[in-house]
Order: C-alpha cells, then sequence, then structure tokens
C-alpha cells in the first residue's frame, strides 16, 4: 500500500513537539514492551508481498522529480515553463496556490475551520499573518454555516476559498452545495447572478487509520449534482495548477484533496502563477492493450500494478488521470477505449452508484467505442461498506486487485 | 443550590394537544378503518388554542397576545436590546479550589465509600489518559482523546443519572463510561480494536459504546447526538406514557462548546423544548475547540444563554467542582422527569488542559505558560481530593496506592488486549444491512477468492479465522 511514513501522515500532521516527547519520556518506560510476534501497526505490508508493497513516493514517475520534468509540462504556460520550481509537498503547493490567489486577486477570502493557525493540514499556514485576519480567518464549527457564507460571498462578487477539514464532515453543507451553489445560475436565469466564484476544498480519502469518519471519499455524492465542478489532485504540481483554476473558474468548484498525498506526495512545483485545464484528464502513460482510468491517490497504485501486468504478461498499458470528475473529459477516456478495446476504472470510494458506474455506462453508451470493447468494463473500488478501521487493506484498492483486474480484461 | 429558572416553558400538555393519546385508544384508533378525509378530521387543541387566544385581545389590554410572543409589553421607548447589558449568567460552585465549601445549604448525599469511588473514576480515566497518550506515541495505537481537566464533568454528571438513563457521548467523556460500570479491559478491547470490541473493529479508538450500560456508541461528527438525543427522549416519554410500569427515565448527552456552532445543537433544542423531551444536554465548555478560541467560536454569554432564548431551564456551573456538577446534574434530573418531561440545559465551564487529540499540537496556537497556569490554578481531581482530605477520609497514602494499584490494572488490561486477535475480516461486511444483501455476498466471495488467490499480498493472520472467515 503506502510508505509507513505516509501512512502517518494523518497524525504527523499535527504531531506534537517538546510536550508529547515530555510525556514520552515520562512514561514510555512503563509500558510493557511487546513482542515482535504481537506487533502490528494499522496497515502492514506482508513481509513476501509482490505486488503490495510501500509506494515509493520518491521514485514513482507521477512525480515531477527534477525542475525539467516539471518544467516540461506542456499545459504550462510558457512564461512558467521558463521559470523555476520548488521542492514541495501537497500541503505546501495547496498553500502556494492560495498565497498567489490571495495575492492576485483582492476578491479571494479563505476561511474554514481552524485555518487561521495554518489548518489541522497546514494547508493555510502563514496565510492569516501574509494576508491578514479580514481575509483569512477561522469560522466557528459549522459547515453549512461556512458554505452558507461562502455561497453569499461569492454571490456578492468575491472568491471565496472555503475549507471544510474533512470531506467525512461536509454533509451538513449539503443542503447549501445542492440546493443553492449548484442551483444559483440557473434559478437566477437572465439576472445573471452565480455563486461562480466558490471554492470547496476537502481532505478526503483513507490514510490506514481514518475509520468511518476520517476515511471517505464522497465525490460521487457531488458528480451526481450538475452546475459543480468536482475536482481531485493526483501530486502538488497539479493540485497548485488545478486549484488557482478552479479559484478562478466562474463555477463553483469543489475540491478533494487525498489527505494521505499532503505530506507523502513530494515533486518539483513551478513557482509561477499557472492554472491547469479543468474538465480535461490527462493521459499519464500511453499504451495500447488496456486503459486504466483513475483519480487522486490510487493512480499511484495503479502505476505500479500496470508496471508490474506489462513484465509479466508483455502488455501494453494506458493510464488516465480523470483529474475533474465532473463534468468530465468523455473525449480522451473514448479515445483511449476505442485503441485499447478494454478498460477498468479506479477509485477508493465505495463502487455502488460511483464514478466508476458513470464512465462504464459513458463508454457503452458511445457506439463507437462500444463496438470496439473486447471486455466488460471493470471496476476496482472499495466494496460496498463503510470505511472500518481494521480493514482499509482489503477495503481499499491496492496494487494486488488492480493487477488481478488488467489481467481479467486481458483474459476476457 | 439556587438554581436559576430563567425562563420556564409551559408545562407540556400532550395529551390535550391530540399529539398522542393513551395506549388504549391508540389500539382502538389504528384497529378501526381508515381516517376521515383532512377536511373532516377534527383540528388540532393547539391550534384550536391559538385561534382562541388572539381572538381574546382586550381592547385596552398592555400587552398584545401575538401568536409568537404570548406576553410583550407595548413600550414607547425605542430600545434596542443589547447583550452587554445582561449581566453574564452565574456559575454555580459548591466547592472552590481549595476543597472548601462555599454554597452553606450544600450536603453532600453520598457515602465516603461512594465518594471514594467516584474519585478513583476520576484518576483511573487520568491515568488511562497518560498510558495511552503514550502508547499512541509509540505507534501502539493509532489515535487518542485525552480528558485532562474535565474528569469532574463526566464523572459527576454521570453519577447523578439512574442506570437505565440512556446517554448519547460526543467523544472526550471516559469518566460516564467508567462512571457506569465500563472495565478496564473494556476500554482496551475497543481502544486496540480486537474482537472483544462490540464495535468489530470498525471504528476509531475513544469511539467506546455499551448497549448493557445505555451508553450509543460515539460517533466522530460533532453535534449529529444531540438532535437524537432529544428524540430519543421522546421515546421514552412515549413509551412511559404507554406503559406507566416502566421506571421514568431521561436521555443525558454530552457535547463541546464548539459543537454548539452546529446547526445540530439549535435543531436540537428547539425540538427538544417544542416536544416537551425529558433530555439533559450537558455542555463542556473548555475554551477551545481545536484551535479556535470561544471567541471566535460565539460572542454570546456563553452556551447558557441560549438555552434561555430556547425556553429551556439552563444552569452554568464550575466544571471543575465535582460537588456542584453532581449537584447541578441531580436537579436537572429532577426537573427533566417534571410536568410530563422537559429539556435542560447544563454549561459546565471548564479547560481543556490537554491537546485537541493525539493529531493535534495545542501550543501551535495557545502559549504553554496558558496551560501551566490553568494546571496550577485549578484541577477537578485535585479539588475533590482536596475536599476529601479535609474530611479525613483520604490521605498521602492512599492517594500513592490508588495511583500505583490503577496504574499497574491499566497497564495489565492494556497488555490483555494488544495480544488479542482482530475481528473476524468478514465484520467488515456484516451491519450495513441486516442482512446481508446479495451484493455484499458476492463481494465477500469476490475478497475470499482474492485472498485465496494472492495470499502473499496480504496479512490475514492478525484476524480471528483468518480469510476462512469469509465463507461462512
Amino acid at each position: 500500500m503506502t510508505s509507513p511514513s505516509s501512512l502517518r501522515a494523518f497524525s504527523k500532521a499535527l504531531a506534537p513537539r517538546g510536550a508529547s516527547r515530555r510525556l514520552l519520556r515520562a512514561a514510555s518506560s512503563s509500558i510493557p514492551a511487546l513482542s515482535p510476534a504481537h506487533r502490528r501497526s494499522y496497515s502492514t505490508h506482508p513481509p513476501n508481498a509482490k505486488l503490495n508493497l510501500p509506494t515509493d513516493y520518491s521514485t514513482t514517475p507521477l512525480l515531477a522529480h527534477s525542475p525539467h520534468a516539471a518544467l516540461g509540462n506542456p499545459e504550462l504556460p510558457p512564461e512558467v515553463r521558463n521559470g523555476t520550481t520548488k521542492r514541495m509537498n501537497l500541503f505546501q503547493a495547496v498553500n502556494d496556490a492560495l498565497s498567489i490567489a490571495l495575492a492576485e486577486d483582492e476578491s479571494v477570502l479563505v476561511f474554514g475551520e481552524d485555518v487561521a493557525f495554518g489548518g489541522v493540514f497546514r494547508c493555510t499556514g502563514k496565510l492569516a499573518e501574509t494576508y491578514g485576519g479580514d481575509r483569512v480567518f477561522n469560522t466557528p464549527l459549522t459547515e453549512q454555516g461556512i458554505l452558507g457564507f461562502a455561497i453569499g460571498a461569492a454571490a456578492q462578487g468575491m472568491r471565496p476559498v472555503a475549507e471544510i477539514q474533512f470531506a467525512d464532515y461536509v454533509y451538513p453543507a449539503f443542503d447549501q452545495l445542492v440546493n443553492e451553489a449548484a442551483k444559483f445560475r440557473y434559478r437566477d436565469g437572465a439576472c445573471g447572478r452565480s455563486a461562480g466564484g466558490l471554492t470547496v476544498r476537502m481532505p478526503c480519502g483513507g490514510v490506514g487509520h481514518g475509520a468511518l469518519y476520517h476515511s471517505q471519499s464522497p465525490e460521487a455524492l457531488f458528480t451526481h449534482i450538475p452546475g459543480l465542478r468536482v475536482i481531485m489532485p493526483r501530486s502538488p504540481l497539479q493540485a497548485k495548477g488545478l486549484l488557482l483554476a478552479a479559484i478562478r473558474s466562474n463555477d463553483p468548484c469543489v475540491i478533494l484533496e487525498p489527505k494521505i498525498l499532503y505530506r507523502a506526495a513530494v515533486e518539483q512545483v513551478p513557482t509561477g502563477a499557472y492554472a491547469l485545464p479543468l474538465s480535461k484528464a490527462e493521459v499519464l502513460k500511453e499504451g495500447s492493450d488496456v486503459t486504466v482510468v483513475s483519480y487522486g491517490q490510487p493512480l499511484y497504485k495503479c502505476e505500479a500494478a500496470l508496471r508490474q501486468a506489462e513484465k509479466d504478461l508483455g502488455v501494453s498499458v494506458e493510464l488516465i488521470d480523470l483529474r475533474t470528475i465532473y463534468p468530465w473529459d468523455r473525449e480522451t477516456v473514448f479515445r483511449s477505449v476505442r485503441k485499447t478495446g478494454r478498460c477498468l476504472v479506479v477509485h477508493e470510494a465505495m463502487v455502488n452508484a460511483g464514478v466508476g458506474a458513470e464512465v462504464a455506462a459513458a463508454i457503452q453508451e458511445d457506439p463507437e467505442t462500444f463496438l470496439r470493447l473486447e471486455a466488460p468494463v471493470a471496476r476496482v473500488a472499495g466494496f460496498s461498506i463503510h470505511t472500518p478501521l481494521m480493514y482499509e487493506a482489503f477495503n481499499l484498492p491496492d496494487v494486488a486487485r488492480i493487477y488481478d483486474n488488467i489481467k481479467k480484461v486481458l483474459e476476457y | 443550590m439556587k438554581s436559576l429558572r430563567l425562563s420556564r416553558p409551559p408545562p407540556a400538555a400532550l395529551f390535550r394537544r391530540g399529539a398522542l393519546r393513551p395506549a388504549s385508544t391508540l389500539s382502538a384508533s389504528t384497529s378501526t378503518a381508515r381516517p376521515p378525509p383532512p377536511h373532516q378530521r377534527p383540528r388540532p387543541a393547539l391550534q384550536q388554542r391559538r385561534h382562541a387566544s388572539s381572538l381574546s385581545q382586550r381592547p385596552d389590554a398592555k400587552y398584545l397576545m401575538f401568536p409568537g410572543a404570548v406576553k410583550s409589553q407595548f413600550s414607547h421607548e425605542l430600545r434596542f436590546v443589547q447583550p452587554s447589558a445582561h449581566e453574564a449568567l452565574p456559575t454555580y460552585r459548591a466547592v472552590d479550589q481549595h476543597g472548601v465549601v462555599v454554597d452553606p445549604s450544600f450536603a453532600p448525599d453520598l457515602s465516603d465509600e461512594e465518594v471514594v469511588k467516584l474519585y478513583r473514576d476520576m484518576l483511573t480515566v487520568s491515568i488511562m489518559d497518560v498510558v495511552m497518550f503514550d502508547a499512541q506515541r509509540q505507534g501502539r495505537v493509532s489515535f487518542y482523546m485525552v480528558s485532562a481537566g474535565e474528569e469532574a464533568v463526566s464523572v459527576a454528571t454521570a453519577s447523578a443519572l439512574a442506570p437505565e438513563d440512556v446517554i448519547f457521548c460526543q467523544y472526550r467523556e471516559q469518566g460516564v463510561f467508567k462512571q457506569r460500570g465500563f472495565e478496564l479491559s473494556d476500554f482496551m478491547n475497543q481502544l486496540f480494536a480486537n474482537h472483544k470490541d462490540p464495535g468489530k473493529g470498525r471504528n476509531m479508538p475513544v469511539h467506546y459504546g455499551s448497549r448493557e450500560l445505555n451508553i450509543h456508541t460515539i460517533s466522530s461528527p460533532l453535534a449529529t447526538q444531540l438532535p437524537q438525543a432529544a428524540g430519543a427522549a421522546y421515546a421514552l416519554k412515549v413509551q412511559r406514557m404507554q406503559d406507566p410500569s416502566v421506571p421514568p427515565r431521561v436521555v443525558a448527552t454530552y457535547f463541546g462548546e464548539g459543537a454548539a456552532s452546529e446547526g445540530d445543537f439549535h435543531a436540537a433544542l428547539n425540538m427538544a423544548a417544542t416536544r416537551s423531551c425529558p433530555v439533559i444536554f450537558i455542555c463542556r465548555n473548555n475554551g477551545y475547540a481545536i484551535s479556535t478560541p470561544t471567541l471566535e467560536q460565539y460572542r454570546g454569554d456563553g452556551i447558557a444563554s441560549r438555552g434561555v432564548g430556547y425556553g429551556i431551564d439552563t444552569i452554568r456551573v464550575d466544571g471543575n467542582d465535582f460537588w456542584a456538577v453532581r449537584e447541578v446534574t441531580r436537579r436537572a434530573r429532577e426537573m427533566a422527569l417534571q410536568d410530563g418531561g422537559k429539556p435542560v440545559l447544563i454549561e459546565a465551564m471548564t479547560y481543556r488542559v490537554s491537546h485537541h487529540s493525539t493529531s493535534d499540537d495545542s501550543f501551535a496556537y495557545r502559549a504553554r505558560v496558558e496551560v501551566e497556569d490553568w494546571k496550577r490554578r485549578d484541577n477537578p481531581i485535585a479539588r475533590l481530593r482536596k475536599w476529601m482530605e479535609a474530611k479525613g477520609i483520604w490521605d498521602e497514602n492512599q492517594e500513592r496506592e490508588a495511583r500505583e494499584s490503577i496504574r499497574r490494572d491499566v497497564l495489565k488490561a492494556f497488555s490483555e488486549a494488544e495480544r488479542e486477535k482482530k475481528p473476524p475480516i468478514r465484520a467488515m461486511f456484516e451491519d450495513v444491512y441486516e442482512e446481508l444483501t446479495p451484493e455484499l455476498q458476492e463481494q465477500m466471495k469476490q475478497l475470499r477468492r482474492h485472498l485465496e488467490k494472492y495470499p502473499e499480498e496480504y496479512d490475514v493472520s492478525p484476524f480471528e479465522g483468518g480469510k476462512e472467515s469469509l465463507d461462512k
């Protein structure tokens, strides 16, 4: 699955310094040590695993490990490609994007629970000090309040970037998102007002020990709502560009940030201001025999699985990052599947009525793509259950399950 | 104790409102044919009263019987009400920080042994907190939340309830569980998510629950428990109306001042008031919602002032004063059962001495000296200890002995629970629905086949029954 250090990203995000060390010294000797046989952490990697190994973020081809790799991205504007880069993890890239947005546009506001001191994942660090407490501030603990407030501010011409502390806690704000943000422009008609300035950010996904209420990926609940743009970045470089695009966009945008990547994913990120295209998928690796469609953290597992499949089976696999999950880039996916004839959709969220269902249905509905299909479209996703603490390793898509399904669609 | 009866909602007129009838008529009506069409149905009593009251206005009345404010006097003075013009609601105290009784009417209602038992409950929570905080730092558990500074609020309130009263906690109420009889092994089995954990290894640590102890399982989202508590209280009330042999029961529910910003808090108080539910809302106002201080959480007079606004009997109490918290809760329970039932709000003022959780470093947003000051100034455990020592029922030796034996017991339970197997993998699919759906059965088989096919890729050994548990 993931490296031990990334598994602890969630708790490390706020890992105490002095105080805890003192406590540790005071009490550690009193807790009986456990024999190695009994020692187990929450998500372990079995000793003989060949597929379910920790993701090595320092070598994965999905991250730009050199300035050259980062600046070679053809989606970047020329002045940025001629500029410099800086090594950042994902929370630093989000912070960089927010800082640029606050500097370049006075109408940008950043707020949410615990945002003023930097947020529980440090995405908003130093922003209140730099841009002032009128534009970067803490809110009371009320998600419906935060998003209603943000929609109102957007309707009056501001560009609020509201943070929901965990995606698992967005539900009290559902009314505001579904009935208000999404429908604002539609009901205002020729009056022409909208909540398009709104951007909502929320950490999502499994970290190994988040259990029911710190692991959810609720993107499919939002992709069902026309009017919202739903985005999930895979890396720091992508997070910065997609967040700036969302803030500048005149449609309300919901960005789900895989929280396991906040610290684990580190890459060279262009220092300049740049936006990456919304509703545009990216082909991360070209291939001719199978198309793997995913987004967010599972892309790293897909990459590992397809590398092994290519090695073992002598095939060539194409990997696509949807990036914007709705409205999604159907053409890029159709074009790929018409070429490969086989497709696998991978996401963490529950398989039932998920993004995989939408992608698979659209593929078989498109006459030209349907005729090219050599196998049913497969889905590798969370089971139709909640996100239980001890069973995350069995529930979320892993390299072995993706690998197995690549094989299955090939052998169909 | 002078109770703060600032506003008193009218007694519950449940029967008169026609909302409910005694069980006999209920069953009679369900056995008859269809109800008459809406226009032929008798108008609810409440609506009739409202119409009558607005019609009965006398020409020279000083009050206009507005349906929404029935006793508002006319005034020729144009004046906005300023919150600052009102004094802050007082904080009730029975015993001060030196352990000295300050309420002359206060008399302890517990035997010495009972006090010592509750004191040991508070100590247990405190000692378990230190051990588990450290255990999290060692990677032995993934997460933990300590109660430091708030032990009296949970233990003392729980001690004033009846065992059959139903409780909905937030997540910082280990003391409630301890007082009710949760064993150290129960805590540890949950914390280690082993096969003895009734939560079947699904929940994060500290999400305890116990059907036997009438405490619902903890849910991480804030304030969701509050309207549920109102509904549960209504259920208890209706059940007692339908069967008077059931003993009178209340619901108690806990939350922080941060959670009181959620819409659910407001919905809960309003619904509990309008349906006259026997529920005690217990707010732990500890000054911080993770990093957010109360000044950025609300601008009114704490949480107590809101109870008054909803027409709920309310009191603010010193949360570090075990005796005051117990006494207030005892009275609140009596009041909640009066007049057919009604809600009561208690705001217990405390200080969150600890970090929010093991995922938090509170020195990033508050001064270390502030915490040290608080620790020095006041502590609920130290305060009760001083009172006990002054009474001659506790001394240094007993304190040392208690701490040592509790620590030993905690570590023993810790070691035992840590070595237990995890629940069967099958548990991940169960309880989504009452019965496994065909889809879930298929997914279970799918996982079973996958584990069989890739045995090297998964460690199923910690789980009871290994992969075979998926066969059943």
